[in-house]
C-alpha cells in the first residue's frame, strides 16, 4: 500500500514531532510512505479567508505532488477537509477528483482503511480529547453532539487500544476551541475566550494531556496554556499511538 | 404595484419545481403504543399544568368549588356546568367585558400527548378572547380524545372549518428574565385539565 | 470593514468581553438553553427524519413561492383578511401607518416581529406620533431600556434581573432593588392588561402562513399576541414572503420542531391559527419581500429562506454565546443572521459572515438544515470578490498565496524564522500582534519536517 504522507505547513514548521510519530506509526503498520517533498500547504488559509480564488497556485502544487498514490494521509482534519471538499485544478480535474476521493484524515485512516484493533502504545496518563470541528462535524470522524444518532469516536475509540491511557469526560464534548484560520487574530477577543474555556473544561476534569486529531486547534490550546503557565501539555494523537514507554 | 413586483420577482428568483416530501415515513417511526393519557399527565403537568382524572362533572363542580371563592366570575362553555355564566349566552359581548373573569370553563375533543397540547376552537370558546383574558383555565376532555402527537391532531382537523383556534398546552408563561420559569405572564396564572373516563 | 458610523462586529465583541464573569454567565445561559434543546430532540427517535422532512417541505415552498403566495392571498381574501403587499421596510411601515391613521389610531400594541425590527418600523411609528408598546416580556424590557432585542427568541437574553428590576423600578414603579423574576413579571403582567385593554390595533408577526387554507399561525408562551389581537379592533399580521407553508398538515411538522429547537419545550403554550377576523373587526396581512426575492435569486444563498426563526443557531454558536447579539449590529444575530445580513447591505455587513470559526454547529441543530457554516464561508468569497475585504487583507492574502505555491519560497521562507507565522496567523495589523495577546506564539523547532526528512536514511519522495 503506497501512502503518501500529507503534512501541513504549520505541522511542518512548528510540530514536526507529529509528523514524524504520524510517519512512523503508518510505517510499523505496514504501510510504504512516501513524502512528496515539494508540497506547502492546503490553501486552507487563502479560502477561509474568502481569497479561495487565489489558491489555484496551491491546488496545483499539491496535484502534482500527491498524485498516483493509493491513499494520501495527513495528520490534521481541518486540512483534510479542506482538501476534500475543495481541491479543483483546471486540466487536471480527473487527477484532483481522485485526491479528493483518497485523501484521510490519520485517525480515520486508521480506524476505517486499516482497521486497526490494537496497538502497542502506552501512555499513562489522564488525557482530555479536544473533536476539532472539521473533523467532527466535517469529516465525521466522531458522531456530533447535536444529532439524534448512534455515537461513536474514531480517535477515542484508537486511544482505548493505548496502555494505561484514562480519557476524561468533558462538560461540553465538542465545543470549537476559537482557532478558526484568520478568525483568531481579526476576532481575537472571542477567540482567546473560546481557547480558555476549552481548556478551562479539560483542566477541570483532571487531564494532563489535550490530545486531537487537529494541531491548529491544539496550537491555539497550547498558546493559551503556557500563557498561564500551565502544567497540561498539547499532544497530537499520533504521538500517543507511536507512544511506547 | 408592490404586489405584481414581488411576484414577479419571485418567480423570477424561485429554484425550479421541487416535489413534497411523502409525510407517512415519518408516522412510521412514531411511537403509538404508549399509554397516551398517562403521557399527557406527565407531560402536561411538567409544563405547569394541573392534571385531574374525573369520573363525571360532580367531580369537577367540587374541585372548582375548592379552588375558587364563591362570587369570582366564572364562565363556562360546558351546558353540563350551569352553574356558571354560559358563554354562549354571552359570546357577543365586547371582549373587555370579560377582563374580570376568574375562571375559564372549555371543553375540546383533540388533546396531544406528546407536548401536553389542546385543541380549541372559537367554537369551543364562545369568545376567542375568554382562555386568554380568565386568570385561570380549565379544560374538559375525554379519555379518549388524546393522539399521539401533532401529525395526528392534524390529520383530526384537516378539514375543519374554523375562524380561529389555538393548540394550548399549558398556563400562560415566560422565562424571559434569566431564563427562570415564571408561571402567569399575560394569559391564565393556571391551566386545570379534567379528564373524564 | 467598520463603516463610519457602526463599529463592527470584532470591535463589538472585544468590547463585550471586556467584562469576562458576564460573557460567561451569557455563555453557560445560553449553553443550558442549547441542553434542553438536545434533550428534547433525543427524545424523538424520528428527530432526523423530521428535520429532513421540514427541510424539503421548505424547498418545495421556495420553488413554488409565487403559486403559493397567490394561492395564500386568495385564499386568506375568501376568509375576510385584507391582504397588503410591501416590496420594502418603508413600503411596509407606510402601510401600517397609513391603516392607525385612516382610524384615528396612535398608540398600538405590538406582539413579538422580527420582520418589524428588520424593519425598524417602531422607530418610524414614534416620528409619526404613534405609541408603539412592545408586549412580549423581553420585548417590553429591552424597549423600555432603548436596545434591540440581542436574541430573536429571547429578547434580553443580555440583562441582569437587576438590571431589568432597575428598569422596572424607573419606568413601571416596581419597588428600588426588587429583581425577583416572579415580581417584575407580575409587574409587567399588570402594566400590560392596562395596555392590551387599551388598544385599539394589535400588530402580530407570523410565524407560518398556510397557503392551502389562508390561514396563519402565531406562537408564544405569554398569550401576548392572543390578548393584543382578540381585544383590538384591528389585527395587522406582518410576515416576510418565506412563511408561507403549502398545507395545514405541514404545521404538524414545523410545531414539533421549533419549539424543541428553540427553548427545548415540546410546544409553545400557545400556537394560534387565525383564519377568519372576529365579528365586528378587521385583520389585514402586510406580506413583505424586503429583500427576500433577491436571496431566493442567489442559488448559495436562498436555503436561509428556510429559516423559522427558533434561534438554535444562536444558542449553540460558540461566537454568538461569547460575543452577544448586539456585536452583530443587525436584527438577526448570529450564524442565521450573519448569512441574511449580507443580502440586504453588503459593504455594512461584510465582517459577520467572518465572525465564526465555521465549527458548523448550527447547521447541525437548525430544525430545517440550512446549510448555515457553509454559506457563511460562500459568503466569505462574494465580499471578497466585490470587494467589501480590506486591502491590506488581500495584500498578504496574496502574497502568501504566492509563497505557499513556490517550494522554493516556502522552503527558503521556513528558514528564515518559521515562515508560516509570518502571515499566519495572519497578522493584517503588524502594530500588535493580536495572537499573542492572550496566547504564546508555538516554540519554532530546531528544523522542519522536511528539514528532518530529507536527512532521513532511505527517504522515499
Amino acid at each position: 500500500m503506497r501512502v503518501a504522507l500529507f503534512v501541513p505547513c504549520y505541522v511542518d514548521q512548528f510540530y514536526p514531532k507529529a509528523a514524524i510519530a504520524t510517519l512512523e506509526l503508518l510505517e510499523k503498520l505496514g504501510c510504504e510512505v512516501h513524502y512528496p517533498k515539494n508540497q506547502t500547504c492546503c490553501g486552507q488559509p487563502m479560502a477561509n479567508s474568502g481569497y479561495e480564488h487565489l489558491t489555484s497556485g496551491c491546488n496545483n502544487l499539491f496535484v502534482d505532488n500527491f498524485s498516483g498514490y493509493d491513499y494520501i494521509v495527513c495528520p490534521s482534519g481541518s486540512c483534510t477537509l479542506h482538501i476534500k471538499e475543495h481541491l479543483y485544478a483546471d486540466g487536471k480535474e480527473e487527477q484532483a477528483t481522485e485526491i479528493r476521493k483518497k485523501v484521510y484524515e490519520l485517525t480515520e485512516f486508521l480506524v476505517d482503511v486499516l482497521k486497526v484493533k490494537q496497538l502497542s502504545a502506552s501512555f499513562p496518563y489522564k488525557v482530555g480529547l479536544h473533536q476539532s470541528c472539521h473533523g467532527l462535524r466535517g469529516l465525521r470522524i466522531a458522531q456530533m453532539s447535536e444529532l439524534v444518532a448512534e455515537p461513536f469516536s474514531k480517535p477515542a475509540q484508537l486511544l482505548d487500544l493505548v496502555n494505561g491511557l484514562e480519557l476524561v469526560p468533558l462538560s461540553r464534548q465538542d465545543d470549537c476551541c476559537g482557532f478558526g484560520g484568520t478568525f483568531c487574530v481579526v476576532e481575537e477577543a472571542v477567540s482567546a475566550k473560546m481557547g480558555k474555556d476549552r481548556v478551562a473544561d479539560h483542566i477541570s476534569h483532571g487531564a494532563q494531556y489535550i490530545t486531537s486529531a487537529d494541531l491548529s486547534c491544539l496550537m491555539h490550546l497550547e498558546g493559551i496554556l503556557r500563557r498561564q503557565n500551565s502544567d497540561v501539555k498539547v499532544i497530537h494523537v499520533a504521538e500517543i499511538l507511536n507512544h511506547s514507554m | 404595484m408592490s404586489r405584481e413586483k414581488i411576484l414577479a420577482a419571485v418567480k423570477f428568483n424561485q429554484p425550479a419545481a421541487n416535489p413534497l416530501p411523502d409525510m407517512e415515513v415519518l408516522n412510521t417511526l412514531t411511537d403509538v403504543r404508549t399509554d397516551l393519557v398517562s403521557k399527557y399527565k406527565t407531560i402536561a403537568t411538567a409544563g405547569g399544568s394541573f392534571v385531574y382524572e374525573v369520573s363525571g362533572f360532580d367531580e369537577i363542580k367540587t374541585i372548582i368549588n375548592n379552588e375558587f371563592k364563591p362570587g369570582v366570575k366564572i364562565i363556562s362553555a360546558l351546558n353540563e356546568l350551569s352553574d356558571y355564566i354560559y358563554a354562549e349566552n354571552v359570546k357577543h359581548e365586547d371582549g373587555h367585558n370579560f377582563a374580570d373573569v376568574e375562571l375559564t370553563v372549555l371543553s375540546t375533543k383533540l388533546g396531544v400527548a406528546e407536548n401536553g397540547a389542546l385543541w380549541l376552537t372559537e367554537k369551543d370558546m364562545g369568545s376567542r378572547v375568554l382562555p386568554f383574558i380568565a386568570q385561570h383555565l380549565a379544560v374538559v376532555i375525554g379519555k379518549d380524545d388524546f393522539v399521539p402527537t401533532m401529525a395526528q391532531a392534524y390529520k383530526v382537523i384537516v378539514d375543519a372549518d374554523y375562524g380561529y383556534g389555538s393548540f394550548i398546552s399549558g398556563p400562560s408563561k415566560t422565562a424571559d428574565i434569566e431564563q427562570s420559569l415564571v408561571i402567569g405572564a399575560h394569559g391564565p396564572r393556571s391551566l386545570s385539565v379534567f379528564i373524564l373516563s | 470593514m467598520s463603516t463610519a458610523t457602526t463599529k463592527d462586529h470584532p470591535h463589538l465583541a472585544a468590547e463585550f468581553n471586556r467584562d469576562e464573569p458576564r460573557v460567561n454567565w451569557h455563555d453557560e445561559t445560553l449553553w443550558w438553553v442549547r441542553a434542553k434543546r438536545d434533550i428534547a430532540a433525543h427524545k424523538l427517535p424520528e428527530w432526523e427524519l423530521l428535520r429532513e422532512t421540514a427541510s424539503q417541505i421548505k424547498f418545495n415552498v421556495l420553488s413554488n413561492l409565487s403559486t403559493y403566495l397567490e394561492q395564500f392571498e386568495a385564499n386568506a381574501i375568501k376568509n375576510g383578511i385584507i391582504v397588503h403587499w410591501a416590496a420594502d421596510a418603508a413600503e411596509h411601515n407606510q402601510i401600517v401607518h397609513n391603516l392607525l391613521e385612516q382610524r384615528g389610531i396612535t398608540k398600538m400594541v405590538k406582539s413579538k416581529s422580527m420582520l418589524t425590527e428588520e424593519c425598524h418600523l417602531n422607530e418610524y411609528l414614534k416620528e409619526q406620533g404613534i405609541d408603539v408598546i412592545d408586549s412580549d416580556l423581553g420585548e417590553r424590557i429591552v424597549q423600555l431600556a432603548n436596545e434591540p432585542p440581542s436574541h430573536i427568541v429571547l429578547p434580553c437574553i443580555h440583562k441582569k434581573k437587576e438590571e431589568i428590576g432597575d428598569i422596572f423600578h424607573e419606568h413601571l414603579g416596581s419597588a428600588k432593588g426588587e429583581s425577583d423574576p416572579k415580581i417584575l413579571t407580575e409587574t409587567a403582567r399588570q402594566h400590560l392588561r392596562e395596555v392590551f385593554l387599551t388598544r385599539r390595533a394589535a400588530l402580530t408577526g407570523v410565524n407560518f402562513a398556510v397557503a392551502e387554507t389562508g390561514e396563519f399561525v402565531i406562537c408564544t408562551n405569554e398569550g401576548n399576541a392572543d390578548m393584543g389581537a382578540h381585544l383590538a379592533e384591528i389585527h395587522i399580521a406582518s410576515m416576510g414572503i418565506e412563511k408561507i407553508i403549502p398545507e395545514r398538515k405541514h404545521l404538524g411538522v414545523f410545531l414539533r420542531l421549533l419549539t424543541r429547537s428553540a427553548t427545548g419545550q415540546p410546544i409553545t403554550t400557545y400556537s394560534s391559527h387565525f383564519s377568519k377576523p372576529q365579528d365586528g373587526t378587521e385583520i389585514h396581512i402586510v406580506i413583505v419581500d424586503n429583500g427576500r426575492s433577491i436571496q431566493l435569486g442567489r442559488e448559495e444563498f436562498r436555503n436561509s429562506l428556510k429559516c423559522i426563526r427558533c434561534g438554535a443557531c444562536m444558542n449553540t454558536c460558540p461566537v454568538y454565546r461569547k460575543s452577544g447579539g448586539h456585536s452583530y449590529h443587525t436584527a438577526v444575530a448570529g450564524p442565521i443572521g450573519s448569512i441574511l445580513a449580507p443580502n440586504l447591505d453588503m459593504k455594512k455587513y461584510a465582517d459577520l459572515p467572518f465572525a465564526s470559526t465555521l465549527c458548523g454547529s448550527c447547521s447541525n441543530v437548525c430544525p430545517v438544515k440550512i446549510d448555515i457554516h457553509d454559506q457563511l464561508y460562500k459568503w466569505r468569497q462574494v465580499i471578497v470578490k466585490e470587494g467589501y475585504s480590506p486591502k491590506a487583507k488581500t495584500m498578504a492574502m496574496k502574497a502568501m498565496a504566492l509563497t505557499l505555491a513556490s517550494p522554493t519560497l516556502y522552503r527558503m521562507g521556513g528558514k528564515t524564522g518559521r515562515l508560516v507565522f509570518k502571515y499566519a496567523p495572519f497578522a493584517v495589523n503588524n502594530k500588535l500582534n493580536p495572537w499573542y495577546n492572550q496566547r504564546e506564539m508555538p516554540k519554532a523547532p530546531d528544523e522542519s519536517f522536511g528539514e528532518w526528512y530529507a536527512k532521513r536514511k532511505g527517504a522515499k519522495n
